[in-house]
């Protein structure tokens, strides 16, 4: 009577470890309803105070008024994208915006899906229901884009007042934003699958703070060896100060083109990498 | 078998009387040993924070957009910008540690982890936990102010002179005792669940890093915007850390101005910090 | 939206084979079998840490297994979580109620998470907040309900889609004796309902109280499984005297009442007489002269079952 020891099949044969079942892709991973997720993240926002979410706004518009009014009376004009003078205000709104869209879209993520998910433990409450991992992710990316859809718009009108608006392509700066965001978060939720404490968390503002000093935000990179400028372009948020400030200006090249590419590139590895994630981050 | 009978009264616990004498003395102190046995766990990745942050901000703000200025306006206060920002990113990031270390911990201590309330059952009263953690903390900034202090020194930052410079040291220090010693009064009067914090630092916190004077002297803004610079600790911190690192030229009555608002306001977050965690834990 | 398969009557509704799970070196839960009928009420007894919430967990294919099968309504949770969930109500040990919403809303959003349309989730939502007796607090946000409170709550949102399996990770733990038999009211009438019961516990009187049938879990491998009653049959004498001779003592009499007893067991601070006459035992023990410094006879519990099959008390 040994034998069904026998038919135990090998762990790495086990049919759960797939992806995906028969019938229908994805089956173990996605209940098709998204939506409520979003739902929930709309009556939470109702009901938060409003002050929270407005507040967001306010830090690139600071920095924007600190770094380019004060601070550009020290700098004055700089090489904007193509060679033409621009005031160092207009050199460092674009860059702010992309910035910002990291931010916040790191910051939802990482910080805020690991809060939720260890201490508010909200989404252990989501995935008692008939939702799956993939329905809470594309929920909560939602939400992280509306949030940056608002902050983008918000910027755009501070930048319209300013004057440091002059070429209809600017328009297309909040779309870019989204797909900065779309970008980072979909690395960011692949990444949180790996921290287990909010010490881990750190490690992360030490990646985004360099990249914030470093990727020709404040000025331009030229002022480092070539190594490291070459060191700088492989990182994503300079392909995104590029890419803002190619359109703030109007000035388009097939390098504008390349760096939104590398943005399209990076969501797609980042949504195919926090996907294969998805159990071990909420099924653990 | 244990014997029980030494467990529970070996003769060698002091009377209670002088267990009380010693902890309305040192109870303050035993507080701060039990902060730093719980720092310890963390050290490791706050001592590459406090090595890494100078580093990236001095070769960030202070080479690279200091060819921007070098280039602009050439010399700012009569110096190279780096000289000119070191002294100021020292301050404002010391200061701005603070937001970290004495806002959400404090609520931890009260509400979430509920740390404070196990030494509140001893002799240790909430005043003397409220000064303990406060000086643990300023222990921190001793060591990430020396360790910035030393980079900045690297960087050849300091043409008053190494010595002179390391009062930069105390200087950081005091800041954050100004600006820190309010933040944790404030956070023990909060209830809530500290969605309040997000507003200390995008709203007091973040303007005084970037308006306090740190990245261009005030006279760079407009004059009605010089009382930020005026109520803000990281503006008087930096002024008294530039005279220090390069001899910025200021009149004796501001300098002595600057120490004195730093050392009312420490002594006023103080004095409100103990008074608010002795109602809040007596209540 | 109904889901893609239904129960079939008679069929039991989990069937667990060789369940495992492995965390590095541990093994939570280690081969365990077991299958659930409908409208049985049905516990997992055992101590922390035994590996009860890891096969709840496995139930609902929010944890993924290391090995074993496991169908719940017919369907794998591991490759069909969504739809396995869709069945299921889930109490988790821990209340995880939504904090940043009201007690209405944590119901409404909740069932729209099951895909379940406004129009009955709003007259549904009253109707549980009736069964939870919250009424009054109906609009207040979650942060302002007392312990028993949330877990009333808790209980009752797992209500919201009509399940017919209701699986309770330790209902009652932490909640004082009064909200606990409140509780236990709830449940015994979703019994009486049909709705099937999977109960973790480590509280004895909870699992006698609520469980047709058992399995009793000690480091992730069951050690008995029967009804309550059969098992202390099976395991235990009818009655036990519990006996305390001060710390010193305990050791020395025991000699001395080996005879009185079916069985003894001697735990550090007193000694178990187990037989079938507990008044008869203890007078034969202050016969001898031996007079304990306090003295107890009770019947045998779960609690005597577990100390018997793992030769440790359940809750220490």
């Amino acid at each position: 009577m040994s034998a069904p020891s026998q038919d135990r099949l090998p762990a790495t044969e086990q049919p759960h470890l797939r992806l995906q079942s028969g019938e229908r892709p994805l089956a173990a991973l996605y209940g098709r309803n998204a939506r409520s997720v979003i739902e929930r993240g709309f009556k939470v926002i109702a009901r938060q105070n409003w002050a929270v979410l407005v507040s967001g706004f306010f830090e690139p518009v600071l920095y924007l008024l600190a770094m380019g009014l004060g601070l550009g009376t020290l700098v004055g004009e700089v090489a904007g994208p193509g060679g033409a003078p621009i005031a160092y205000t207009a050199y460092i709104a674009p860059a702010l915006l992309a910035t910002s869209a990291m931010n916040g879209a790191i910051y939802d993520s990482t910080w805020n899906v690991f809060f939720k998910l260890r201490f508010a433990r909200v989404y252990q409450a989501m995935l008692q229901t008939s939702l799956g991992p993939m329905d809470v992710a594309i929920g909560e990316i939602f939400m992280a884009l509306f949030r940056g859809f608002l902050y983008a718009c918000g910027f755009m009108v501070v930048m319209l007042v300013m004057g440091l608006v002059t070429s209809p392509w600017a328009i297309l700066m909040v779309p870019v934003a989204l797909l900065i965001a779309v970008g980072f978060a979909s690395i960011g939720m692949a990444v949180t699958s790996y921290l287990k404490s909010f010490q881990q968390m750190d490690v992360i503002n030490f990646v985004m703070l360099p990249m914030f000093l470093f990727s020709a935000t404040l000025y331009p990179i030229e002022v480092f060896p070539e190594a490291i400028q070459w060191f700088i372009k492989a990182m994503p948020l300079w392909h995104g100060v590029e890419l803002m400030r190619h359109l703030a200006v109007g000035f388009l090249s097939a390098a504008t083109i390349g760096h939104a590419l590398y943005f399209v590139a990076m969501t797609v590895f980042g949504v195919w990498f926090t996907t294969i994630r998805l159990r071990a981050l909420f099924l653990r | 078998m244990q014997d029980l009978q030494r467990l529970a009264a070996s003769g060698r616990v002091p009377a209670p009387e002088v267990m009380a004498a010693r902890a309305r003395r040192w109870g303050w102190w035993y507080y701060v040993e039990y902060w730093l046995r719980t720092a310890k766990a963390w050290f490791q990745s706050i001592l590459i924070y406090m090595v890494g942050e100078p580093l990236l901000y001095l070769v960030a703000l202070g080479v690279g957009l200091g060819t921007l200025v070098d280039n602009g306006v050439g010399t700012v206060d009569g110096v190279p910008y780096l000289v000119f920002v070191a002294p100021a990113l020292l301050i404002s990031t010391v200061v701005m540690s603070t937001g970290g270390e004495l806002t959400y911990p404090v609520m931890a201590g009260f509400k979430w982890d509920r740390l404070y309330y196990g030494p509140h059952a001893t002799p240790v009263t909430p005043a003397q936990i409220a000064t303990g953690h406060l000086i643990g903390v300023l222990i921190r900034f001793v060591v990430q102010s020396l360790i910035f202090w030393a980079i900045m020194v690297a960087f050849d930052a300091v043409p008053r002179g190494v010595l002179v410079s390391a009062l930069v040291i105390p200087i950081g220090v005091l800041s954050a005792a100004a600006f820190g010693a309010l933040l944790q009064a404030y956070a023990s009067t909060l209830q809530d669940e500290g969605y309040q914090f997000a507003f200390v630092q995008r709203f007091v916190i973040m303007p005084m890093f970037l308006f306090a004077g740190t990245f261009f002297p005030l006279s760079a803004m407009p004059v009605y915007l010089h009382w930020v610079g005026w109520i803000s600790p990281v503006w008087h911190g930096t002024q008294l850390a530039r005279q220090v690192t390069y001899g910025a030229v200021e009149p004796a009555w501001l300098t002595v101005v600057h120490v004195l608002f730093l050392l009312a306001l420490t002594v006023v977050g103080v004095l409100w910090a103990r008074r608010s965690y002795t109602r809040r834990m007596g209540s | 939206m109904p889901p893609v398969t239904s129960v079939v009557p008679g069929d039991p509704i989990v069937v667990a084979e060789d369940l495992t799970k492995v965390y590095g070196d541990n093994r939570a839960v280690d081969g365990i079998s077991f299958s659930i009928s409908q409208g049985e009420s049905f516990g997992l007894l055992g101590p922390n840490g035994a590996g009860k919430s890891t096969t709840m967990r496995m139930i609902g294919g929010t944890l993924t297994r290391t090995g074993g099968t496991m169908r719940v309504a017919g369907l794998d949770p591991a490759e069909r979580g969504p739809e396995v969930r869709a069945h299921l109500g889930v109490v988790p040990q821990q209340d995880n109620l939504d904090e940043e919403l009201t007690v209405r809303d944590n119901l409404i959003v909740y069932g729209r998470y099951f895909g379940l349309p406004h129009s009955y989730l709003r007259t549904k939502a009253d109707e549980l907040i009736e069964f939870a007796q919250l009424t009054e607090k109906a609009k207040a946000k979650t942060t302002a309900l007392s312990g028993g409170m949330k877990r009333r709550l808790t209980i009752a949102r797992a209500l919201v889609n009509e399940p017919k399996l209701l699986l309770l990770d330790e209902p009652t733990t932490g909640l004082d004796p009064q909200a606990r038999h409140v509780l236990w009211d709830r449940l015994f009438r979703l019994k009486e309902v049909g709705v099937t019961l999977v109960v973790t516990t480590h509280f004895m009187d909870e699992a006698e109280q609520l469980c047709d049938r058992l399995i009793v879990i000690d480091h992730g491998r069951i050690m008995a499984e029967g009804s309550p009653r059969a098992l202390i049959r099976e395991h235990s004498t009818r009655e036990v005297v519990e006996v305390r001779f001060g710390a010193q003592r305990n050791a020395a009499v025991v000699d001395q009442l080996e005879d009185v007893a079916t069985r003894l067991e001697v735990l550090p601070d007193r000694i178990l007489v187990y037989t079938d006459d507990g008044e008869a035992a203890l007078e034969e023990i202050t016969g001898r002269g031996l007079n304990p410094i306090t003295s107890l006879v009770r019947r045998s519990s779960l609690e005597d079952v577990f100390l018997r099959l793992t030769g440790r008390t359940l809750v220490d």
